[in-house]
């Protein structure tokens, strides 16, 4: 479709239309080569240097990718960091469907459950990280005080090892109401005549839901897993904040990990290297969740040719 | 009947009070299970806007006191005297407002290229800029960050600012692309029938129309901006320069967290962000769904 220009009339209208088009997307362009394309090659080049910002880099050839492979806390922070994203991505996901479909029966009141349900996600990500570190304090936070009341003596929450990692990906499912939203949304899309062409046929409910709403959400469901994969791998604040990495590493997410080597340390070549490692990884995630995703996400092209 | 929305065929009229029960009686575990979740859900918000009410002495009582008792107004006075909260709020309010402009300005002109001017590159172009959303921010940091102190622009807002006006966001871009697409061209080429130019159909044609997604744009850069942590916590230095989310974590560790005041300083920091859901209530959700609906 690109660069399909017929030479034989109008050229020279064609021509100014080109200028423009580049004139409008010039901004982007800019932005483009400046603070993308330059700094990722640019990453890389560091990656493979010494570098402490005040001197120039030195070339050190993979070695910082070397020193990675037998370093413990790198692999504590990708542990970390895949464990959060292996409970949290999912548990958000299975949770908000559940509320979706539950506010999409003839459920009155649609507009205010959804506002109830999406508040949380409108605190800004740093009050919300303070507010739940108050709640989960072992000694006078509101969690454990309401589990006392029950007669359950709460655990140490952040200040566990044991707990601390759930503590976080409990805090996430906080904001459920962000993917109810659009999973709502998704639902209230789905043609009813296909409903009815399952209930003609003599299906029931768990008919209809596996044969029409699972299908016709699944490239929603499946667009928002790749979101949240994205996204699990780049949590930062609330480590930052709540435990600073601890008790004893247990909540080392590799960003965090990235940003003490990079800033702290001043390490930038080795901060790039784990910037690398941690793209590859979310590259090679997202590919196999797109070739993985033939096998059962739905996309309507041909269906709706048919029409 | 559980999954699905389907209308049931036969619906005949019957008296409101009726159907009220019988609603109920069919579906009153969903408007359980909903209140319950709802509750667990707003118990910390609730418990926020209280705590922030509370007198300091007041802050640990078991058994949590819901309604504070007294109600210490003066607490969202005291905040300011404790911290330059008036001036993270300045702060936050001009850093958003630049970047914001920025990200509806730069994007309204590129999708504009993307969507309606034909020119060689264009659809490899467009191909280019959806895959960097794929790119972790991480990656571009520390070159970016190296290039701002070569500029000598740390510690200012130019990081948090200038990057919105050259380009800004690719989503911003591609939302606003696929909503030109869906105007009609025939405007367009009534304009251009009379001589207008691209910039003339720009402004006086297809911007015109556009409002709703430019709203839609417009706040979801206001709540990346005035949320955003990460940009501000690498760039800023000086207290003078916080921004909020930066002023709401030097209240904790510079305070031996004072937590009435540091929940008026969330509850302060979180009522735009509120404010603008209750506003444009409609285009939120249009942002939201859009964002997630369509790759």
């Amino acid at each position: 479709m690109a660069a399909t220009i017929p030479r034989s009339r109008g050229l020279n209208h064609r021509q100014k239309e080109a200028i423009a088009g580049y004139l409008f997307i010039s901004p982007w362009i800019v932005g483009f080569l400046v603070f993308i394309l330059g700094p990722v090659i640019a990453s890389f080049y560091f990656s493979l240097t010494n570098y402490a910002v005040v001197q120039p880099p030195t070339w050190a050839g993979l070695a910082n990718y070397r020193e990675l492979v037998h370093d413990d806390l790198f692999w504590q922070s990708m542990k970390v960091t895949s464990l959060y994203v292996l409970f949290s991505v999912p548990l958000t996901l299975f949770f908000s469907f559940l509320v979706a479909l539950l506010m999409n029966q003839r459920v009155q009141f649609v507009g205010f459950w959804r506002t109830i349900y999406y508040l949380p996600n409108l605190v800004p990500i740093v009050a919300g990280t303070m507010l739940w570190l108050w709640l989960l304090n072992p000694d006078y936070g509101l969690v454990n005080g309401l589990l006392a009341r029950v007669g359950i003596d709460g655990p140490l929450w952040l200040q566990s090892t044991k707990w601390a990692l759930p503590s976080l990906i409990l805090m996430s499912l906080w904001g459920v109401g962000g993917p109810t939203l659009i999973y709502l949304a998704g639902l209230q899309g789905i043609p009813t005549d296909l409903y009815e062409a399952v209930a003609l046929d003599g299906g029931g409910a768990w008919a209809k839901f596996v044969t029409v709403t699972i299908p016709q959400m699944s490239p929603v469901i499946f667009f928002n897993l790749i979101l949240g994969i994205i996204a699990g791998f780049q949590v930062f604040a609330q480590p930052l904040i709540m435990t600073g990495g601890g008790p004893r590493y247990a909540t080392l997410f590799v960003v965090l990990y990235l940003y003490n080597n990079a800033f702290h340390n001043f390490q930038m070549g080795y901060a790039s290297a784990i910037a690398w490692v941690l793209f590859m990884v979310i590259l090679v995630l997202t590919i196999i969740t797109f070739r993985f995703s033939s096998y059962w996400v739905y996309y309507e092209g041909e269906a709706r040719q048919k029409r | 009947m559980l999954l699905q929305a389907e209308q049931s065929p036969q619906v005949r009229v019957k008296p409101a009070s009726l159907r009220l029960s019988r609603h109920l009686k069919e579906f009153w575990w969903i408007y359980l299970i909903l209140i319950v979740v709802g509750v667990l859900l707003m118990a910390p918000l609730v418990w926020l806007i209280s705590s922030s009410l509370k007198d300091q002495g007041k802050i640990f009582t078991i058994p949590p006191e819901w309604i504070p008792t007294p109600v210490r107004w003066s607490n969202y006075r005291t905040v300011f005297e404790q911290i330059p909260f008036g001036r993270f709020y300045w702060n936050s309010a001009v850093v958003t407002f630049f970047a914001t402009t920025g990200n509806v300005v730069s994007a309204s002109l590129v999708a504009f290229g993307f969507a309606r001017l034909r020119f060689p590159g264009r659809d490899v172009l467009f191909l280019v800029l959806l895959s960097t959303v794929m790119i972790p921010y991480h990656v571009t940091l520390i070159p970016t960050y190296v290039l701002f102190r070569e500029l000598h622009w740390l510690d200012t807002f130019l990081p948090l600012t200038v990057p919105a006006w050259i380009g800004g966001s690719a989503f911003n871009i591609f939302l606003l692309r696929q909503f030109y697409l869906r105007l009609s061209l025939e405007l367009d080429d009534a304009a251009r029938v009379d001589g207008a130019g691209p910039w003339r159909i720009f402004w006086d044609v297809v911007l015109p129309q556009s409002k709703p997604a430019l709203g839609v744009v417009a706040i979801f850069s206001f709540l990346a901006s005035w949320n955003d942590f990460f940009a501000p916590f690498i760039y800023l230095n000086t207290t003078e320069k916080f921004t909020l989310p930066l002023g709401l974590q030097l209240f904790q560790s510079t305070n031996s967290t004072e937590w009435n005041l540091l929940m008026v300083a969330s509850v302060m920091t979180a009522i735009p962000c509120v404010a603008l859901y209750f506003v444009a209530q409609r285009y939120f959700i249009q942002g939201v769904v859009f964002t997630g609906l369509k790759g």
